[in-house]
């Protein structure tokens, strides 16, 4: 008999189960060696609570109703509820605070297109250090983890959120119009972006640098030879890039016009890429405002990978492909 | 390296198919047997893979090719209802090449128009398109209610045939719609060919992706 699974599920054999092992035990370890203790939480939480973050395109897919009517919603990610619990259970605790977690997440797909419905993360969340330590102690763990693991060809996209914003700001962009311009860009639509541009009143110097700006990346090149707001966060990376240790440093892009699908974020933000994998394997940043939600305000920051987009990246590394991207 | 600086390109058969090859020739791309051997699905040697256009952002987006030509019709229909739908290709968008200009819009059988009848005394259009997810947002936010039929075939088909009021297709010149006494009634999108990349390709392949921008931009 065949009983069938959801789409976007699946069931983990003896075999893949074995090699996931392996990636799971190496990557806990590592946190664990950098005093980043491990937790738990349902994988069912109270929506009203979860509804606190913004997570924007990465809301809670499915939901349920308990007994008595409340709303339930399956997680789809490890950072909110971590900001429930340093605000309930740690409401007093001396920062910073070290987590990691192993946690199977749930995120709404659309048909037919090999997206995973439930997907297990691997991630660490430091509560309670400010940018810059605190993010390249997070970026300094991100690598061990990564290296130790075996992946050999990753680089690390390390871009700032509050960038594009304070951008649009300074450049006079109306702010009813700025909500079209940042999902052109979260889109990865240039063109978009160009068109949105074209059809504000805005000179042609400012229209050039809104356009011109997101599309820099590259080496610490590309912070050089700017101004004003992005002279700011230029120098924030610098912060960032100047603490970190030499093997973390030479992994780093820097990407002016990194932006990620969660609303949460505030400051830096990170991207882990793979020659052998064409979707970026995880990834995080600063959310200095997402505690304060919760009641408990602290600057945080931490990251997340997907861990079977680790395996099939290790796999492929194994194996010589994605030789054309290395 | 290749006149493309070593990135595999994904390249559509069909109606864009001839002016990609002349803009690949024109980056200095050696595109003789791309152009005499239609059987021919991959050219390692030059970097290029070639494909159905609507299979384009499947392959950019899986890393297959690091970049892709294909039309803005074939986005749209796969990323229908913008950033927050999770059909969205995981692509970046980053030229309008200008060619392979049509026009998405909804016609229907010259003389009194029976899709705005039928809204008016059934509530509802029927309307057969090969981009459902075009036709429905764009009813959607005109608000009238439809019933799109997919269909693989000649669009022109099923009006002539009364299984719908109107159709959505791409049109260039117009001449298919004519022909078979079919009018455009609105004109959704404009549509051209558009440079799309991988994500990660697009971080990783910085250099080589930005100097071919750059050439294209020149031409």
């Amino acid at each position: 008999m065949i009983h069938p699974i959801p789409s976007g599920t699946r069931d983990v054999l003896p075999d893949e189960t074995r090699e996931v092992r392996a990636i799971t035990d190496a990557l806990r370890g590592v946190f664990e060696r950098h005093g980043y203790g491990e937790l738990y939480t349902p994988a069912l939480e109270y929506e009203s609570v979860l509804a606190r973050a913004d997570m924007a395109e990465a809301q809670p897919a499915y939901r349920v109703f308990d007994e008595s009517g409340a709303a339930l919603v399956l997680r789809s990610d490890m950072t909110v509820p971590i900001a429930r619990v340093v605000a309930t259970r740690y409401p007093t605790a001396e920062p910073p605070l070290r987590f990691c977690y192993l946690a199977h997440c749930y995120r709404g797909v659309r048909p037919q297109r090999g997206q995973p419905r439930e997907l297990l993360q691997a991630g660490i969340e430091l509560i309670g250090a400010p940018a810059p330590q605190g993010t390249a102690e997070v970026l300094g763990v991100l690598c061990a983890a990564l290296d130790t693991v075996g992946l050999e060809g990753y680089r690390i996209g390390l871009g700032d959120a509050s960038l594009f914003p304070s951008l649009m700001a300074g450049l006079g962009v109306a702010e009813q119009e700025r909500p079209r311009l940042l999902a052109a860009l979260v889109n990865r639509d240039f063109v978009g972006l160009e068109q949105e541009l074209f059809a504000l009143e805005l000179g042609a110097s400012e229209r050039e640098l809104l356009l011109e700006v997101p599309q820099r990346r590259g080496g610490p090149e590309v912070l050089c030879a700017s101004s004003g707001v992005v002279a700011d966060a230029a120098a924030n990376m610098r912060q960032v890039y100047e603490l970190l240790d030499p093997r973390v440093a030479e992994r780093v892009i820097f990407d002016l016009g990194l932006v990620r699908s969660i609303g949460y974020y505030t400051g830096a933000v990170f991207e882990v890429y793979d020659p052998a994998l064409g979707a970026p394997i995880g990834g995080g940043g600063r959310y200095d405002e997402l505690l304060g939600r919760f009641g408990r305000s602290l600057p945080a920051v931490g990251f997340a990978l997907g861990v079977d987009r680790l395996h099939i990246a290790l796999m492929g590394e194994e194996r010589g492909t994605g030789a054309s991207l290395s | 390296m290749s006149a493309t600086n070593g990135l595999t390109i994904a390249v559509p058969r069909g109606a864009l198919f001839g002016e990609t090859v002349d803009l690949l020739a024109g980056l200095g791309l050696d595109t003789a047997e791309l152009r005499s051997n239609d059987r021919k699905l991959l050219f390692e040697d030059i970097g290029v893979i070639t494909m159905r256009p609507s299979d384009v952002p499947t392959y950019v987006e899986s890393g297959a090719a690091d970049i892709g030509i294909t039309g803005k019709d074939v986005l749209l229909e796969q990323a229908a209802h913008g950033s927050g739908d999770p059909a969205r290709r995981e692509v970046y968008e980053l030229l309008d090449l200008g060619y392979g200009r049509c026009t998405m819009v909804l016609a229907s059988k010259a003389g009194p128009d029976p899709a705005s009848e039928a809204l008016r005394r059934l509530g509802v259009m029927r309307v057969a398109t090969k981009y459902p997810r075009i036709a429905e947002r764009h009813l959607e936010e005109t608000g009238r209610q439809a019933e799109i039929v997919e269909v693989k075939g000649s669009v022109e088909l099923a009006p002539l045939t009364g299984m719908v009021e109107a159709i959505v297709d791409l049109t260039a010149t117009g001449t298919t719609l004519r022909e078979h006494d079919l009018i455009v009634r609105e004109e959704i999108v404009e549509c051209t060919a558009r440079l799309i990349a991988n994500p990660v390709a697009h971080k990783l392949r910085a250099e080589a992706i930005d100097k071919l921008l750059e050439r294209l931009r020149a031409r």
